[in-house]
């Protein structure tokens, strides 16, 4: 048994024993988990892909005169203005003023909030245009300058659900191409996409969210940040294995971080043909060895990893809730999977050299002591469930 | 009969030049297979050409002097698509829409995705599915 106060003195100290969760599982086949759990601090996770539910909170500082913003746009990217004067929330999935969408299908989606944050990130100067109705202590009615990150007072990244647990296998059993937020899905289930860090994945190393909870101290995209609740859409309460590891989406993560402090190769918009705009992140978690059991949990391998498989063309836009099968990351991994008796060809929108790269960072942060531990305040909820909106004609 | 080499060449046609049967005389004249990954001529009546050509060192030598006669630029790297490293982020999305393999993932412990030019057909479907924009096309 350890304490987080024994791990962070072991970090402060520089004598802290940091392994990936990629290469944990074969250091605890060697040394046995009871020895591995003595001598291992940490296990750290991560995970780099698309997170829609992603975005940012950013203070422009006043003109003279000043302005209550009650609309705006960056780079033509629309902004939500619905707060103090100077403040606006940009999110990943807003496409840009003036894009076709799919008016021609199925549409390129250049460019929207995810780009607008990579730029950002990347210090790149960028147009800010915003509208008032004007007032006594607010007068100005207009402004349209350009600005940079170090401009803005603030600039802190706010994602209401980042790192799910898990996620589904899309394929398309139609008998028509579609376009979905999981990428072209060719017909009569020609091929197939996943996108999960897997063996290496924040939450499917703590399945039981024994360690990562509601304050944990994470590494977003290069800054050092926090979990400030469970992430929208959080169903913890959800079919598991034996081993506790959820067998669908479950539990997801809200994160914060300065967006200042962020490394632009973490941060990149993503253009997805016929569906729209996002944002794929960095994220690396640390798993603090605290006992036997962690540790074990950590050491979970994509064979292990059951994700469901799911039909786009008809299931997933009606939402009958039906899985075809279930296969595991080590079936996804190889490239190509088997559904109802067909070899089908599967790519990964998630990455995982670049899910390594981050965990690999995040132990060096932490071997260096430039990174200690949070201790959750509040575990993450492990009996809600998901609910569908109910359609009502008349007022309750 | 001295050993045949094969060379992928990218040329540009400038509008005063685009008719003129020049790959008609590489077969003809110096006796070369040629392999047409892809071709174009644009609204501006440019054309461009990406091809393979085999035959001996010396015959592809004087074709190509043969083709420097006319307006013709001749790219002997032949990167009609390139990706661009700095913006690839290796999730592998594009490896089951490559039909020739040159984008694959050959080490299955960094997955690392490479990207083998020599084998890229020019089909442009990774232009089309990357989420990042990664790969672009000369023309």
């Amino acid at each position: 048994m350890k304490t987080y106060d024994q791990i962070n003195d072991r970090i402060a100290s520089g004598k802290a024993v940091v392994l990936t969760a990629d290469e944990i599982m074969d250091y605890v086949d060697r040394k046995g988990a009871a020895a591995a759990a003595r001598e291992v601090d940490v296990v750290t996770t991560a995970t780099f892909g698309p997170m829609c539910s992603s975005g940012c909170m950013l203070n422009f500082g006043q003109p003279k005169p000043k302005i209550r913003i009650t609309e705006a746009w960056i780079e033509d990217v629309l902004v939500y203005a619905g707060l103090a004067a100077a403040d606006v929330y940009l999110g990943a999935t807003q496409l840009r003023h003036g894009d076709p969408a799919n008016m021609y299908h199925p549409g390129e989606f250049r460019y929207g909030g995810g780009h607008v944050i990579e730029d950002l990130v990347a210090g790149k100067s960028l147009q800010l245009f915003a509208l008032s109705y004007a007032t006594d202590c607010y007068p100005r009615r207009e402004l349209r300058t350009y600005f940079t990150i170090d401009d803005l007072n603030q600039a802190i990244m706010v994602n209401p659900r980042n790192c799910y647990q898990n996620y589904n296998v899309a394929i398309n059993k139609s008998d028509r191409t579609v376009y979905t937020y999981m990428g072209r899905l060719d017909p009569n289930g020609k091929n197939a996409t996943y996108c999960s860090a897997g063996q290496l994945s924040p939450l499917l190393n703590d399945p039981c969210y024994e360690t990562i909870g509601i304050g944990t101290k994470v590494w977003l995209a290069g800054a050092h940040g926090h979990v400030y609740a469970a992430g929208t859409q959080h169903a913890g309460a959800c079919d598991r294995t034996a081993g506790g590891v959820p067998t669908g989406g479950a539990g997801t993560l809200a994160l914060t971080a300065d967006m200042k402090k962020m490394r632009p190769e973490f941060v990149r918009g993503v253009s997805l043909r016929g569906y729209g705009v996002s944002l794929a992140l960095g994220v690396g978690i640390p798993i603090p060895v605290l006992n036997e059991q962690v540790l074990t949990r950590a050491c979970i391998r994509d064979r292990d990893i059951p994700a469901p498989v799911i039909d786009y063309g008809i299931d997933y836009p009606q939402n009958t809730g039906k899985v075809l099968c279930h296969v595991t990351y080590e079936d996804l991994r190889s490239g190509r999977i088997e559904v109802q008796g067909k070899k089908v060809a599967v790519g990964s929108l998630s990455s995982y050299h670049t899910a390594l790269e981050v965990a690999n960072l995040l132990a060096g942060e932490i071997r260096r002591g430039d990174f200690t531990l949070a201790r959750p305040h509040a575990k993450l909820p492990a009996d809600t469930a998901m609910k569908p909106l109910v359609m009502r004609e008349k007022p309750l | 009969m001295s050993d045949t080499i094969t060379r992928k060449l990218m040329l540009y046609f400038p509008k005063c030049e685009c008719e003129k049967p020049i790959v008609y005389h590489l077969v003809k004249d110096y006796d070369l297979v040629v392999n047409v990954f892809r071709a174009k001529v644009t609204p501006e009546e440019e054309g461009y050409l990406v091809l393979d050509v085999t035959g001996t060192e010396h015959n592809i030598e004087q074709a190509m002097a043969f083709v420097r006669t006319f307006n013709v630029t001749i790219n002997l790297t032949g990167k009609g698509v390139t990706r661009e490293d700095t913006r690839c982020t290796h999730c592998g999305f594009c490896v089951p829409y490559c039909p020739s393999n040159a984008l694959r993932i050959d080490d299955t412990a960094t997955r690392e995705v490479v990207f083998d030019e020599s084998k890229c057909i020019e089909c442009l479907a990774c232009i089309r599915v990357c989420p990042f924009g990664a790969c672009a096309s000369a023309f």
